[in-house]
């Protein structure tokens, strides 16, 4: 198939045109003994390149341990390329001068909800960025109650975190950095630590953030359900970007998917496995109402 | 639960007190502070008395909340006024086996329990009517001064916030951390005092273990967002005097005035 061809190298864009580029990245964790021995070098981001374009939403999906928070440190300068360079809208992240401006471009979620959240009082968290930047007092208000209403949170500006649920401190974590007016937002298993109800509020809100305000998203997880919204798809593993491609691309590869450990959404899992009993449904389903139009015309067709 | 201790104990209400600058409740509360130490006239503990209570009533805070605060300290203050009581020497009014109590001793217990009385509660009324936020940042505020020191204001008061911030979250995680021990068999209650501090070991250790987690995917948070130190920080909610601030000022002013005067007089 020509789409195969496609996925094996990375998109050539041209270079003006993409917001982020990555060349070459590799970066290594060094282990020390007490007398600063080398005793290990794990390699958790091993040549990978990769461009995104300014609007676009990217998924990043592997296992654990295979370098994808590695890989978002780099975007916002918490970590420098040892090898390679990132770009991040015309900016070398190594460049110390930068630093502040490409942390405010490119803001971060993280993981664990109560280990990013600042301040003692919802609304002081959120204004935590901004006043770090030295924005004015009046635009810190202005900023705070539009980034809080954005991610439905108002209500809850005088609220302590800790009284939170985890759907909402991550809303919360988002609106902080959504105060910032960044490009680009990178969440790092936003979701990981959250229940079903939560982990749908803050997808829901990472795609609004796309589609509303055009902010482009990179999204890191390794729930399936997560990426089939998003405009394309990297998959990494040991520190490499083993496939590139829109969902229905990528999940169209189910057995190379289960080598790395991955497993596919399940409407998508059922339907690989109706097709390998001979069913003949296309690659890559996504959604529940996909499969059920394609069952509905085969069963016409048979009559 | 756990997570509803919230620290300072702030006592949502709103009222001329709670609106109040936060540095003018902080130097408020420690001239008053100072006022109780100077003299040790009854007047004086009078006045500071009544002025307390018209700051109480002020503050529309509950009198059984203020007296909830006197709780933890009932111990401290019964046992300064057996100490005091029994071993001031002076004139002896009673005697038995070898303690005497004397005049001089119940003055000076008396006036001991007057002023711890007094401290607490003046000190409890700023916590019940300031956020630990404004507290902080009043803090940073009249430390200032400091800087020309070479204090590090602005890095002491951003730890303050941070360790209210987590001291809920971590007081939590013991908890669970606890329970976790208990399913596993852990005895927290049983031997003597040695033997009961052993067994908290297997809490310490993941506690700090998580606490360092914490602290370094904080402090990645805090870079994330720009954080580089107190240098080109504005501010969210800077502080302001305002009119009422000046007319407390002039009150507080007042007050001193009336307690030396008291105290030298009579
Ligand atoms: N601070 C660190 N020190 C040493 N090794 C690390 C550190 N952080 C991550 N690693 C290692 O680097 C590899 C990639 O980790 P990471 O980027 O966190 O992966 P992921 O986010 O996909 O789980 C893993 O093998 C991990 O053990
Ligand atoms: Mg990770």
């Amino acid at each position: 198939m020509k789409k195969k061809n496609k996925d094996k190298q990375p998109s050539i864009l041209k270079k003006a045109s993409s917001f982020l580029s990555i060349r070459n990245l590799k970066y290594e964790y060094i282990r020390r003994d007490e007398e600063n021995n080398v005793e290990g070098i794990t390699t958790a981001v091993d040549d990978v390149s990769f461009d995104v374009k300014a609007g676009e939403f990217i998924a990043v999906l592997g296992h654990n341990g295979s370098g994808k928070s590695t890989l978002a440190k780099h975007i916002n300068a918490i970590l420098f390329p040892e090898e390679g360079e990132v770009i991040l809208d015309g900016m070398d992240t190594k460049d110390e001068e930068k630093l502040l401006d490409i942390r405010r471009t490119a803001g971060m979620v993280f993981q664990n909800p109560d280990n990013q959240i600042i301040g003692q009082v919802v609304d002081e968290d959120v204004a935590f960025g901004p006043e770090n930047m030295g924005v004015p007092t009046a635009e810190i208000a202005q900023r705070v109650e539009e980034s809080l209403k954005t991610l439905g949170m108002w209500e809850f500006r005088n609220a302590s975190p800790n009284r939170l649920s985890g759907g909402q401190k991550q809303r919360v974590s988002i609106a902080s950095v959504i105060a910032m007016h960044p490009k680009c937002i990178i969440l790092d298993e936003p979701t990981a630590m959250l229940d079903p109800r939560g982990r749908y509020e803050v997808i829901r809100a990472a795609r609004a953030l796309n589609e509303v305000e055009g902010i482009t998203v990179i999204l890191i997880t390794h729930y399936m359900e997560e990426v089939i919204h998003a405009h394309r798809v990297l998959v990494m593993d040991k520190g490499k970007v083993k496939m590139e491609g829109t969902p229905r691309e990528i999940f169209s590869r189910v057995e190379e998917l289960k080598r790395m450990r991955l497993t596919v959404p399940q409407i998508t899992e059922l339907a690989w496995e109706l097709k390998k009993e001979g069913l003949p449904l296309s690659d890559g389903i996504l959604t529940r109402e996909e499969l059920v139009r394609e069952l509905t015309e085969y069963k016409h067709r048979k009559g | 639960m756990i997570r509803d201790i919230t620290l300072g104990q702030y006592y949502q209400k709103d009222s001329l007190i709670h609106r109040l600058d936060p540095r003018t409740k902080l130097v408020g509360t420690l001239a008053y502070l100072v006022s109780l130490f100077i003299f040790t006239r009854p007047l004086v503990f009078a006045l500071a008395a009544v002025f307390l209570i018209l700051v109480l009533i002020l503050s529309r805070v509950p009198f059984s909340y203020m007296l909830k605060g006197l709780k933890p300290i009932l111990f401290i203050l019964i046992f300064t006024l057996i100490i005091n009581m029994l071993f001031t020497r002076g004139t002896v009014i009673f005697s038995w086996w070898k303690l005497n109590i004397t005049i001089e001793g119940l003055k000076q217990a008396g006036s001991m329990g007057i002023r711890l009385v007094l401290l607490i509660l003046g000190s409890n009324l700023m916590t019940l009517t300031t956020t630990p936020t404004r507290l902080t940042n009043a803090m940073e505020h009249l430390m200032r001064p400091l800087k020309l020191l070479r204090v590090p204001v602005h890095e002491i008061a951003m730890m303050m916030s941070i360790a209210l911030r987590f001291i809920p979250i971590l007081l939590e995680e013991t908890d669970r951390i606890m329970k976790a021990q208990l399913a596993r068999g852990a005895d927290f209650e049983s031997g003597n005092a040695i033997k009961k501090a052993k067994s908290f070991v297997p809490v310490l250790v993941p506690l700090f273990i998580s606490a360092f987690r914490r602290a370094n995917d904080l402090a990645m948070a805090m870079e994330a967002r720009c954080y580089h130190g107190g240098k080109g920080r504005t501010q969210y909610k800077p502080l302001k005097y305002k009119g009422r601030d000046f007319a407390a000022y002039t009150v507080l002013i007042l007050y001193i005035a009336a307690v030396v005067v008291l105290g030298k007089l009579c």
